[in-house]
């Protein structure tokens, strides 16, 4: 398992979700990613693509307005 | 049993793409849902920005809908590549800058590609006949389907009675007696099917999906293009415009003026790259420069963010300005309303 941070900083809807999704591509089942993002609709979406791909969120959290919301990557690819 | 055939489906998180979605999947077809996105698309950007649409909820139509669905979405980034297609169309614009014919062939097509690389057999999309003006006619789908490279691996199932069988239905992976005839703008069908289907909530972009469709948009853009001497276009550039006020004084500047406190927290990402602007003895928004300013340039651009700010009818306001990293403070008379000249508006 090794551990990933994606800045998502000022990307606005849907590009969090694109760039989580490209990265995902490249890691293992059971990597972690930390999307940090500030558009406050990545903490629906993200989820949300999280949710029909396998992944898991296992956290979110805000600070200093910024989103952070970290992804265990799921034995589904893509 | 015999493995289903798999359909990969153009969602834009409208009602109609879920519908074709959703008509397959009673057909037992797997089906993954495909989302492009151009730049251009109103999802998602604007309702993040504007302090007025905060209340409006915060989720991207296309992965909301794919979630309703039970179906996987897949959401591709195509700002670069759509640059041609918005540039060049072959088949022209429709009312403003929107290129729907030529837009809807490059969306099927790359949904095709995705489709024989992933391993899918055919590609859906809610087109219905007559819905739109451009993309949408009896006339035109064939083009959609021929230029698209999908050919009678395109399967519009609203419609498709309407239309010549496709692969699907004459291979009998898709039963066409289950397929729809809906045709022209009424929505009633459609409405009665999400109905059947239990579908009580959908967004409703009523063609307004995209902001090529938008007369003021589209102004905004052709000025950028005129500026430049060339249609091109970077991601910020097409985000930037629509964002705030723009007023082009001079032909060589425009302001981009934050209409609020969401629009101002925005363009205050941009002040790096822009000479920015912002009055500090009142209240007012935050501008940013686009162009070549030399001093008196800087006075009228510190005079017309005044006219903006709370002290819009104060004798001075003092105007903060950093360009380049460097701040200087100018005091300066708003300008009245009227001499803010109509034409200055994009």
């Amino acid at each position: 398992m090794t551990r990933h941070t994606l800045d998502a900083r000022r990307l606005l809807c849907p590009m969090p979700v694109i760039r989580t999704q490209n990265k995902i591509k490249s890691l293992a089942p059971g990597d972690i990613v930390e999307v940090v993002c500030t558009d406050p609709g990545a903490t629906n979406d993200i989820p949300a693509w999280c949710r029909m791909h396998g992944h898991a969120v296992i956290g979110t959290e805000t600070r200093s307005g910024e989103f952070i919301i970290t992804v265990e990557v799921g034995k589904i690819a893509g | 049993m015999a493995t289903p055939r798999k359909a990969v489906a153009l969602i834009s998180g409208g009602l109609d793409s879920m519908l074709a979605a959703r008509t397959m999947l009673e057909q037992g077809i797997h089906v993954e849902g495909i989302n492009f996105f151009t730049g251009f698309c109103v999802e998602g950007h604007t309702h993040a920005i504007r302090a007025k649409d905060r209340a409006r909820p915060k989720r991207n139509n296309a992965l909301w809908a794919a979630e309703q669905l039970g179906i996987r979405l897949h959401i591709i980034d195509v700002i670069d590549e759509y640059k041609d297609v918005l540039t060049k169309p072959k088949h022209g614009y429709g009312a403003n800058l929107n290129p729907c014919l030529d837009c809807k062939g490059f969306m099927v097509g790359k949904a095709y590609q995705w489709m024989t690389e992933n391993g899918f057999d055919f590609v859906v999309t809610g087109e219905v006949i007559g819905q739109r003006p451009m993309s949408q006619r009896k006339d035109t789908m064939p083009v959609i389907a021929r230029e698209s490279g999908a050919g009678d691996l395109l399967l519009r199932p609203l419609s498709a009675k309407l239309l010549p069988p496709t692969r699907p239905e004459r291979e009998g992976w898709v039963d066409r007696d289950k397929l729809f005839d809906f045709n022209g703008r009424n929505r009633k069908p459609q409405m009665a099917l999400a109905a059947a289907h239990g579908i009580t909530e959908y967004a409703q972009p009523a063609g307004g999906c995209c902001f090529l469709t938008d007369a003021t948009y589209a102004r905004k853009l052709t000025d950028l293009w005129q500026v430049r001497g060339s249609k091109e276009y970077e991601l910020d550039d097409i985000m930037l415009l629509k964002v705030g006020r723009h007023l082009r004084p001079r032909p060589h500047f425009k302001l981009i003026i934050g209409r609020e406190e969401g629009e101002n927290n925005f363009l205050e990402g941009y002040r790096r790259q822009f000479t920015c602007l912002r009055p500090i003895s009142h209240h007012g928004p935050l501008a940013l420069l686009d162009g070549t300013a030399d001093e008196s340039d800087l006075q009228l651009a510190a005079r017309v963010t005044a006219r903006f700010s709370q002290g819009r009818n104060a004798p001075l306001v003092q105007v903060e300005v950093t360009r380049q990293s460097v701040t200087t403070r100018l005091d300066v008379q708003p300008l009245a309303e009227d001499e803010i000249p109509h034409a200055w508006y994009i």
